[in-house]
């Protein structure tokens, strides 16, 4: 497998959200405008690389025995950094993602891209499989958040596209996450098949 | 009263699984039968209710004092990982019926973001240990309801004819969005 396809398979062919299902916890909570979706998912992009970076180093040193248990210490410990970090820097994002931001540990993508991918290839492609499954489910997120600002508010990205009088405020609540992730879901599923 | 305000409010209106997005990933894969749904409740209604009480007394008895609070979320993982292993572990000797009955969903509990969401919760709300364990329970119970009854909806749902693009995910999805939706009627009774 080429580098290339390595970095690009997790947009559309093995995409985390739409094909994978994996990580529907913050897809849904997080996604109530596209900055949010787009901050949550560069929040994980971080820790997935990071944490594919880490374990491809150490994956000889580890025995097999208590590798899950070693895999989540180094994710936990990236993502308190971003979590610190993010509150630090960025309040007013750290604010609104709230809980989601200490729920990347357990997070299905980061643990199973460590699992299924980092502890068998050499450091430098994991770096790329992490930053491609990363910026794929941000992309996801960021979609999905669009839309959901689009329908809901009439904006997207906060720049107004239609008076937000017109808008369904139920695409803002939660019932909006799962019906637009349904339909995106089957959108993409339909794209993936081409 | 208070008691009764967390109960209500964590089963109906602030539901873990449709309100507050937790646990979605086995909310969408245990639910196709309401048999193994029923399972998965039971399973994760004993775990988040010890993980409330061992992070609580971790919380308050090891990482405060020793100033380590920015630790929360490793030490939390790493007591969760470690309680999923010991309950499976305890089962399996003192009760084998309930250990074939729970057996297959325990390790998948691990990874279950409703438990860790739960424990971090329990701090922000800064809840004593009673009603920490009141909150624990009445949120499994509300995560319970919302698994079951969308088991028995998929259930029916296999009967459906569907275009072929919606099957399969798509379609749970927005069925989870309409009883996200009814459940939203309960909201402002508390």
């Amino acid at each position: 497998m080429s580098q290339l396809t390595n970095f690009t398979k997790g947009f559309v062919k093995e995409n985390p959200v739409f094909v994978l299902l994996l990580g529907m916890c913050p897809t849904l909570g997080t996604t109530t405008s596209a900055v949010n979706g787009l901050g949550m998912g560069l929040a994980t992009t971080f820790v997935l690389v990071m944490a594919n970076v880490v374990i491809s180093l150490v994956k000889n040193v580890i025995p097999a025995k208590v590798r899950i248990p070693s895999y989540i210490v180094i994710i936990a410990s990236f993502v308190t950094m971003v979590d610190l970090s993010m509150a630090g820097f960025l309040p007013a994002l750290h604010a609104q993602l709230g809980l989601f931001i200490p729920l990347i540990v357990v997070n299905c993508i980061v643990l199973g891209r460590a699992e299924a991918f980092a502890s068998k290839n050499t450091v430098g492609s994991s770096l790329i499989d992490g930053l491609g499954m990363g910026l794929g489910f941000s992309f996801a997120l960021t979609l999905l958040g669009a839309v959901r600002e689009l329908l809901g508010s009439g904006k997207v990205f906060g720049l107004s596209i239609y008076p937000d009088t017109y808008g369904m405020l139920v695409f803002i609540l939660a019932p909006g996450a799962f019906i637009a992730l349904g339909y995106l879901t089957a959108i993409m599923n339909r794209l993936a098949k081409k | 009263m208070e008691y009764i305000i967390i109960i209500i409010s964590a089963v109906f209106v602030n539901n873990i699984v449709l309100a507050q997005f937790l646990g979605i990933c086995p909310f969408l894969g245990v639910s196709s039968k309401v048999e193994t749904a029923i399972g998965m409740s039971g399973a994760v209604t004993f775990v988040m209710t010890i993980a409330a009480i061992v992070t609580y007394l971790i919380m308050h008895y090891v990482l405060i004092p020793l100033e380590i609070g920015y630790m929360q979320t490793v030490a939390y993982i790493l007591v969760i990982a470690s309680l999923v292993q010991m309950v499976e572990i305890i089962l399996k000797k003192v009760s084998p019926a309930l250990y074939q009955a729970l057996g297959v969903f325990l390790p998948l509990i691990t990874t279950n973001c409703a438990i860790l969401g739960v424990a971090i919760l329990l701090v922000q709300k800064e809840f004593n240990l009673l009603e920490s364990v009141v909150f624990a329970i009445a949120n499994a119970v509300g995560f319970a309801l919302a698994l079951i009854v969308f088991a028995g909806i998929r259930e029916s749902l296999d009967l459906v004819d569907l275009p072929k693009g919606m099957k399969g995910a798509p379609i749970a999805l927005v069925v989870a969005g309409i009883l996200a939706l009814a459940f939203m009627g309960f909201a402002g009774i508390v």
